[in-house]
């Protein structure tokens, strides 16, 4: 086979990565090149240098290392029985794209993960190389984020962290069972125990962070996953109770869904259908609900149907605000911070400016309506000095008068 | 002036009757004396220390903001107001603002509204009187300054992200250069980003406004006169790299156009060499992505040869171990057992009944009661042998209400088919049977999505979603259960002559 150049192999492995979900670059600690030999800088917010036609944000150069794998998970375009073009960086063109990327600013840094190739450790070797390049020939500063391989030796996977600013090992499907169909080399043991390895080092790098300010800042921006939405019988009740195991045992940055694409070449054991990205919107605004609006896994999935499926008509907070209507309407000017984060419509940073502002004045509708996006949603759940929303709470057809019109939703609806 | 809370506290609302939309302050005073208002020069159009010290002053002199005009030197100055000294300070005690006003303050100042000094010096009055001002916000002159504000980080952040560089030799050394248009005075602002993360590169940045450059040699930051685009260079090798790298990562089976636009206006594409891109990658996507299913149903394999590596019998087998567990409907509530459906992974023909019935959900294989014999029987005649069929049901739990001891066979509704359809199709696509046959309604309702008569399709095959083909005809209960003997003596007659249309068609597709 003629030798393939860093353009087409750029396109190869790039496509290749393009299943995966997570492109944040946020999170990390505070640090620029000022007095440095290189470049780089990362401020804690992430910046999304471009937009793909997918609605995704561009951040970091995400790529694999290489595509080709010894393992044949079915969800999976770079499985071993996939026919799919095949190509390889080496550790130095990975280094070179990244830094002139970087310098002409086009990205935060760079996403990189790989097929594994000849072993777990030989593969995890190369990853790790790559950021130990970048950090240490080229003194570079940006983002890095490595997806390690599950059973790769822990030393392998603690040096990643040194060099990285975000580690993170995929759980690949919600359940044990769909794992171990489509992943039939990959077991949930050996995966959570890697990321328990890790939350372990995590907590292990801050402590020696506070003792010593010499201690190296081990994988700053904590660690992340990502199941795939829709390849499994799952229900997002199992999704959404998984989630929250996983943050609570693996305290985990974040949980990406990737709601499951029709890959080329896939394997017979797959749906062909477009992804629900309807549904991977809504266990997203799911996740939101749990970490910033302090509700719990088991109330998300009471707003789910009887299936356990969430509704993909109307967000999941407007659901379980339907079905708990006994908690509504709520007194803009009265209610604690927790009552007021679960009206519908109201954000975190909503509620915090009414709360700021509530000690000055006694809120109207247009009071909040000014710190709102929109306040047609939440009318029927708040009272003000000179709103109450008489028997609309209780109107049985509730969801019909707030809900938004059918067609916005048969745009994306799977 | 010492009662400022009685006689300024309300300035919001003096602001909001005086402050036309030129931004001209308090030129009349509605009762007092004509005052000739002072006019005050800031150096630049982002000039927040200029402002802070006249401000300071103004506002120790006591000087109300109706009696200040602001400009920026160079631009359109006011016809109204002279350029006087600012009257000795009142003699009352300096105060301090809140950092918060600061910060806001900064970035609000780097706003294009020609009103902003006017709007700030107007709040700073008014924290004078009231400390906590900043705090209520709801108040409309804190909204309308936040949201200045806000403007002009979200305007620095997408500088941040759309800032593109280009690489130019000069004289033995790089340097790179971009264009870029803010809406805001942010140039300046702004550098201090581009230091911290490019400190070794020589870098410029062209505005309209203002020219920034970087110099890594003796890490300085110097500024020049304005630019056009034309200043900038034109291209950069690399672009092609990363217009590669745009098209490749993007994902044809997602498109979500307006999701794209709202991060990315178009006002900001001409300076980004990816988004010429946009347009034909867009178009291309739909006919990409039924290619790419396309392709995955040219590759798959025949069911009869699984491909090296594949995990046919390994999926097939999990995936009624996982089918075990259901839950997808309540029917597992009452049920004694999941029925999975049974038979080679390389089957002639894939057969989809409606439900297990009592014996079946005893036994845990499907067609083994009264149906399934005169199955059998009708199987034996036209010379299928069952064991190369694949035996199915469109529904995997049974369903019964009790009648005394008895367990009394009732028929699933159309929301537990479709529950329960997922299992079907999983079965499928993995055994992908070149020819399926749906015994009775619910079976044709599982495998279509449809509530289809079986008289009206029993004649000819459908096809399905997966372009295979499927025959319809009746279940072999509903056989057992016509009570005339003509009747029932005919109608197995043609459900045996269905038998052998099939038989003979899957001889013919195998």
């Amino acid at each position: 086979m003629a030798q393939l150049d860093t353009r087409e192999k750029l396109a190869i492995l790039a496509d290749a990565a393009k299943y995966d979900a997570s492109c944040a670059s946020s999170g990390t600690s505070k640090r620029n090149s000022v007095g440095g030999k290189g470049i780089g800088s990362t401020e804690g917010m992430g910046i999304c240098h471009a937009y793909a036609p997918d609605g995704r944000c561009i951040s970091l150069l995400k790529i694999l290392l290489t595509n080709s794998c010894i393992f044949d998970c079915h969800y999976c375009i770079n499985r071993k029985s996939s026919n799919v073009r095949r190509a390889r960086f080496t550790a130095q063109e990975v280094v070179n794209l990244t830094l002139a990327f970087y310098k002409r600013n086009y990205i935060e840094g760079l996403f990189l993960s790989s097929g594994i190739i000849a072993s777990s450790n030989y593969t995890m070797e190369q990853l790790v190389e790559v950021a130990r390049s970048l950090r240490e020939d080229h003194d570079f500063r940006g983002y890095i984020h490595l997806k390690t391989i599950p059973d790769a030796d822990p030393e392998l996977v603690r040096l990643a962290g040194l060099y990285a600013d975000r580690i993170s090992i995929n759980v690949e499907l919600p359940t044990a069972k769909g794992l171990q169909r489509l992943a039939p080399e990959k077991s949930e043991p050996q995966i959570e125990g890697a990321m328990l390895g890790m939350k372990g080092a995590i907590e292990d790098g801050r402590d020696a962070r506070k003792k010593y300010k010499s201690a190296p800042n081990f994988a700053p921006a904590g660690q992340s996953t990502q199941m795939i939405i829709g390849a499994d019988a799952a229900t997002d009740a199992d999704i959404v109770g998984k989630a929250s195991t996983l943050y609570d045992r693996f305290s985990l940055r974040r949980v990406y869904y990737s709601a499951f694409s029709p890959i080329p070449d896939a394997s017979a054991v797959l749906p062909l259908q477009r992804p629900p990205l309807m549904r991977e919107h809504r266990l997203y605004q799911s996740d939101w609900l749990m970490r910033f609006y302090g509700f719990k896994s088991e109330e998300v999935v009471s707003a789910a149907d009887d299936g356990g499926m969430l509704p993909l008509d109307i967000d999941p907070k407007l659901a379980w605000a339907l079905k708990y209507r006994e908690y509504f309407p709520v007194d803009v000017n009265k209610a604690s911070r927790e009552q007021l984060l679960r009206v519908p419509g109201l954000g975190t940073k909503a509620v915090q400016r009414i709360l700021r502002s509530r000690r000055f004045r006694n809120f109207t509708l247009d009071d909040v309506a000014r710190l709102t996006v929109s306040i047609a949603k939440m009318r029927p759940f708040i009272i003000t000095s000179d709103w109450r929303p008489t028997l609309l709470t209780d109107k049985a057809d509730l969801k019909r008068w707030i809900k938004p019109e059918k067609h916005q939703l048969e745009l994306f609806a799977a | 002036m010492s009662d400022a809370n009685g006689r300024f506290g309300n300035s919001a609302d003096l602001f909001d009757s005086r402050l036309g939309p030129g931004g001209r302050a308090g030129v009349l005073l509605p009762d007092g004396p004509q005052i000739d208002p002072l006019k005050i020069t800031l150096d630049q159009p982002d000039d927040f220390d200029g402002w802070r010290d006249a401000a300071r002053e103004l506002v120790m002199a006591g000087v109300p903001p109706m009696s200040v005009v602001w400009q920026v030197r160079g631009e359109d100055g006011e016809l109204f107001g002279s350029e006087g000294a600012v009257p000795p300070p009142s003699g009352e005690p300096m105060f301090s603002v809140p950092k918060p006003f600061i910060d806001m303050a900064k970035a609000a100042i780097c706003h294009s509204d020609p009103q902003r000094f006017a709007l700030l010096y107007v709040l700073l009055w008014k924290l004078k009187a009231n400390r906590r001002a900043l705090d209520d916000r709801a108040d409309p002159l804190v909204d309308r300054l936040e949201k200045l504000a806000k403007e002009v980080r979200r305007d620095a952040h997408k500088m941040h992200a759309f800032v593109r560089f280009r690489e130019v030799a000069e004289e033995g050394d790089t340097r790179f250069v971009a264009f870029f248009e803010p809406d805001h005075h942010i140039a300046r602002r702004e550098a201090g980003f581009f230091v911290r993360r490019f400190s070794t590169m020589r870098w410029s940045i062209l505005s309209p406004e203002v020219s920034i450059h970087w110099d890594p040699a003796t890490d300085t930051l110097s500024e020049g006169p304005g630019a056009s685009r034309s200043d900038a260079p034109d291209g950069d090798p690399l672009e092609e790299t990363w217009r590669t790298y745009y098209s490749s990562i993007f994902n044809p089976a997602r498109l979500k156009v307006k999701a794209m636009l709202k991060e990315m206006p178009k006002k900001y594409w001409h300076n980004m060499p990816e988004t010429s891109l946009v347009a034909p990658l867009i178009a291309g996507a739909r006919a990409r992505e039924l290619e790419m299913i396309e392709r995955a149903q040219a590759n798959l394999p025949q069911a009869e040869a699984p491909r090296p590596g594949g995990n046919i019998e390994g999926a097939w087998a999990a995936l009624r171990e996982e089918a075990k567990g259901c839950t997808r409907c309540d029917l597992h509530r009452c049920a004694t057992q999941t029925v999975f459906g049974e038979g080679p992974l390389n089957p002639r023909i894939f057969f989809v009944g409606e439900q297990p019935g009592d014996q079946e959900d005893l036994a845990g294989r499907p067609f083994v009661g009264p149906a399934g014999q005169l199955f059998d029987a009708a199987l034996e005649k036209v010379g299928i042998d069952r064991s190369t069929t694949y035996v199915t049901n469109a529904v995997k739990h049974f369903k019964f209400v009790l009648r005394g001891k008895q367990r009394i066979h009732s028929r699933p509704d159309t929301a537990e088919i479709d529950a329960c359809r997922w299992w079907q199709e999983q079965e499928r696509a993995i055994i992908r049977p070149p020819l399926t046959v749906a015994l009775g309604a619910t079976a044709a309702r599982s495998l279509t999505g449809k509530t289809l008569t079986i008289s009206k399709v029993r004649d000819a095959p459908l096809t399905l979603a997966d372009g295979s083909e499927c025959w319809v005809t009746v279940h072999p209960s509903f056989l057992l259960r016509i009570p005339e003997e003509a009747r029932r003596r005919e109608e197995r007659a043609r459900f045996v002559e269905d038998l052998e249309r099939i038989r003979d068609r899957a001889a013919a597709l195998a």
